[in-house]
């Protein structure tokens, strides 16, 4: 072979043969991204528009949105956004670590547990709400259970409680996935140098004080993605809240995403249900834009080195 | 004074004994390394000491104090670890006070205690960073310091140079040695590399196996070891080892005789294992020591090695492969049967069956 022969010189079809993997990520990827595009757009869009019951033209300025947030209906859902999302993230979070820390003592069966707390991410929404609904209504399930066991003054009706039915949402949501943010905290204690531990023993520093001080600030960066991921879970709701409680007693446990199917589908509004959505889809971006943003600093930080 | 006593120490993991039976007594201000093999032991020696782990059977003395039931941090000790270890979410002065905070010393007394060791080690503009922003060398440093600023009646180290590069673990190595001259407090220093022992130890102990097989001044282990293991572990290249014949007064490899050390007579007629270090056997103009003649061989040359300073050679010594070093200046050619002195002075002399040394 001739040593001027160019390096470029690549066999012909060379790039044919990469064709199915082109195709394989491309093609989704272009379609998915469409779609998702295409229809915040319409969805923004529509928002703008007198629609009702189909599409109609013109613009409205911002008429849905003023009649959206002057809704009660949407005023409580965005109460209830706040108190689920805080409330599901924090003890989602808690449950999380606490599951993690006690596993990472090399327990026997440790494979078993792991798999049984994070069996419920298995299941869907839909089933998990339903299964939640019966246990926690309290003529067939857990009341009735510890009535019928002797203890007839139990009472466990937050279900049909109004002020408290938003807590059985968040009981449920956090039972679904504290075992997710078990198993990404659990990954984070075990790339803990053991050697760490081992100094802070000598240091003289007993085990409460080796977590809070050593280990689990590793822990950092685990915990905001989890955190992000669980926010967005708990902004975009629907099926849990739908199979759970319905939105009720009343409208007790309304959720933003209740709110855009209610207008779209139950009251034929198109217009405001489209808006109700843009609205959520601000809330994500005020969620994700900043976490994005900190992902950004990080790499370039991790790169400068 | 001893700074360290071990007494019959044994640790079993189920059925596996990882240590049997060690006994060393180090003496204060002495650079003990432990060297060996990975799997040999001396890691978890060093963890036992620490207190990190416990021991089957056995004592531990630390400054004349029975430390069996003693907590690590009551121990008195301090130590580099191998990863070096520092809390990456602490800065390197908390890296260095986290230990003092934890005992409840004064403000005042911890800044003092800081400035003391930052400026030992050159590591005052360091002080506000984290370990994440520190290079492999500064690590260590740290790591160091969070050691030094105890000052602990035992030092221990374990490998803390495997993970520098090479030209940086030199460097450390001998900063390492300074800084014992200038504080004098006892190190047990573990590591695998036996130049690192050689270079640094006032005493090594060689582990094999959960077995202590010598425990001795480098000097000592280097030309007198105390059995083939030792032989053939330390030194790079190791101790040339051959099959070989005492016959009257003399040691017989092939057809080359050496004169035998006078111990040998009692191995008259039997077989035994040469030992013989390559730096023993060099160029036939090599003068020796006394600046006697030395005893010239020949032998075939299967290879040769320049490294610059020196050149190996590969030669047959009796069917087999031995390693001298000459001067980079010989001539020799691949094949061709050569000359070369031997430096008799420092042969030794192994049992084959019990491989211990004998002469």
């Amino acid at each position: 072979m001739s040593p001027a022969a160019p390096a470029a010189a690549r066999p012909p079809f060379a790039s044919l043969k990469r064709l199915p993997e082109f195709l394989v990520i491309w093609v989704p990827l272009l379609i998915s991204a469409g779609h998702v595009v295409t229809f915040a757009l319409w969805t923004t869009w529509m928002s703008f528009t007198p629609s009702t019951l189909v599409p109609a033209d013109g613009f409205v300025g911002l008429r849905n949105y003023n009649a959206v947030l002057a809704t009660r209906n949407w005023k409580i859902a965005f109460d209830n956004l706040l108190l689920f999302g805080s409330g599901f993230v924090v003890l989602s979070l808690s449950a999380g670590l606490i599951l993690a820390i006690l596993l990472d003592q090399r327990i026997r069966g440790e494979n078993v547990l792991r798999s049984i707390f994070l069996y419920p991410l298995a299941v869907s929404f839909v089933v998990t709400g339903t299964v939640w609904s019966w246990l926690l209504n309290p003529g067939i399930g857990i009341q009735k259970l510890v009535n019928d066991l002797g203890w007839t003054s139990f009472r466990f009706d937050w279900l049909i409680d109004r002020d408290m039915a938003i807590w059985t949402i968040v009981i449920t949501a956090v039972w679904q996935s504290c075992g997710f943010a078990m198993a990404l905290f659990l990954a984070g204690l075990r790339s803990v140098d053991g050697d760490l531990v081992k100094a802070a023993q000598i240091d003289g520093t007993g085990p409460v004080r080796i977590y809070r001080r050593v280990i689990l600030p590793t822990l950092w960066p685990i915990t905001i993605t989890v955190a992000v991921i669980q926010l967005q879970f708990a902004i975009t709701t629907f099926d849990l809240v739908r199979a759970l409680t319905g939105g009720g007693p009343g409208i007790a446990t309304q959720l933003p995403a209740l709110v855009v199917y209610d207008f779209m589908f139950q009251r034929g509004n198109l217009g405001r249900g489209a808006a109700a959505a843009v609205l959520m889809l601000l809330v994500l971006l005020a969620v994700l834009l900043p976490h994005w943003t900190w992902r950004a600093i990080q790499n370039r930080r991790a790169a400068r080195g | 004074m001893s700074a360290l006593v071990i007494r019959d120490l044994h640790k079993r993991f189920g059925t596996t004994e990882v240590l049997k039976g060690i006994n060393l007594d180090i003496d204060s201000g002495d650079f003990t390394v432990l060297v060996g093999p990975s799997g040999c032991g001396k890691s978890t020696l060093l963890n036992i000491i620490a207190g990190l782990e416990t021991a089957s059977s056995g004592d531990i003395e630390i400054g004349g104090r029975l430390v069996n039931a003693i907590p690590p941090k009551d121990r008195d000790i301090a130590m580099v670890f191998q990863t070096y270890a520092l809390y990456p979410s602490m800065t390197v002065r908390q890296n260095i006070t986290f230990g003092m905070e934890c005992r409840n010393v004064p403000k005042a007394a911890q800044n003092q205690a800081v400035e003391r060791v930052a400026k030992l080690l050159q590591i005052e503009p360091l002080l506000a960073r984290k370990p994440a922003q520190l290079s492999g060398g500064q690590r260590q440093r740290v790591a160091m310091g969070r050691a030094l600023v105890r000052d602990p009646k035992l030092f221990l180290f374990d490998e803390p140079l495997s993970n520098l590069d090479a030209k940086l673990r030199v460097e450390m190595r001998m900063e390492i040695k300074q800084l014992h001259a200038r504080i004098g407090t006892s190190i047990v220093y573990v590591t695998h590399d036996q130049i690192e022992a050689m270079t640094m130890a006032t005493r090594i102990a060689v582990m094999h196996q959960g077995e202590v097989q010598q425990f001795a001044d480098p000097d000592t282990v280097y030309n007198r070891p105390a059995n083939l293991f030792v032989a053939r572990f330390m030194g790079a290249p190791p101790m040339n080892t051959v099959m070989a014949r005492i016959d009257a007064g003399a040691v017989v490899v092939g057809d080359i005789r050496l004169p035998a050390p006078e111990a040998a007579a009692a191995w008259q007629g039997r077989e035994v294992v040469l030992g013989i270090r390559p730096e023993c056997i060099a160029e036939p103009t090599r003068l020796f020591g006394d600046g006697s003649a030395p005893i010239v061989i020949t032998a075939p040359v299967e290879m040769t090695e320049p490294t610059g300073a020196e050149t190996i050679v590969v030669m047959r010594l009796g069917g087999e492969k031995v390693l001298g070093r000459v001067a980079p200046d010989t001539r020799l050619a691949n094949g061709a049967t050569a000359r070369f002195a031997v430096d008799t002075r420092k042969l030794c002399l192994f049992d084959p069956q019990t491989e211990r040394l004998i002469a």
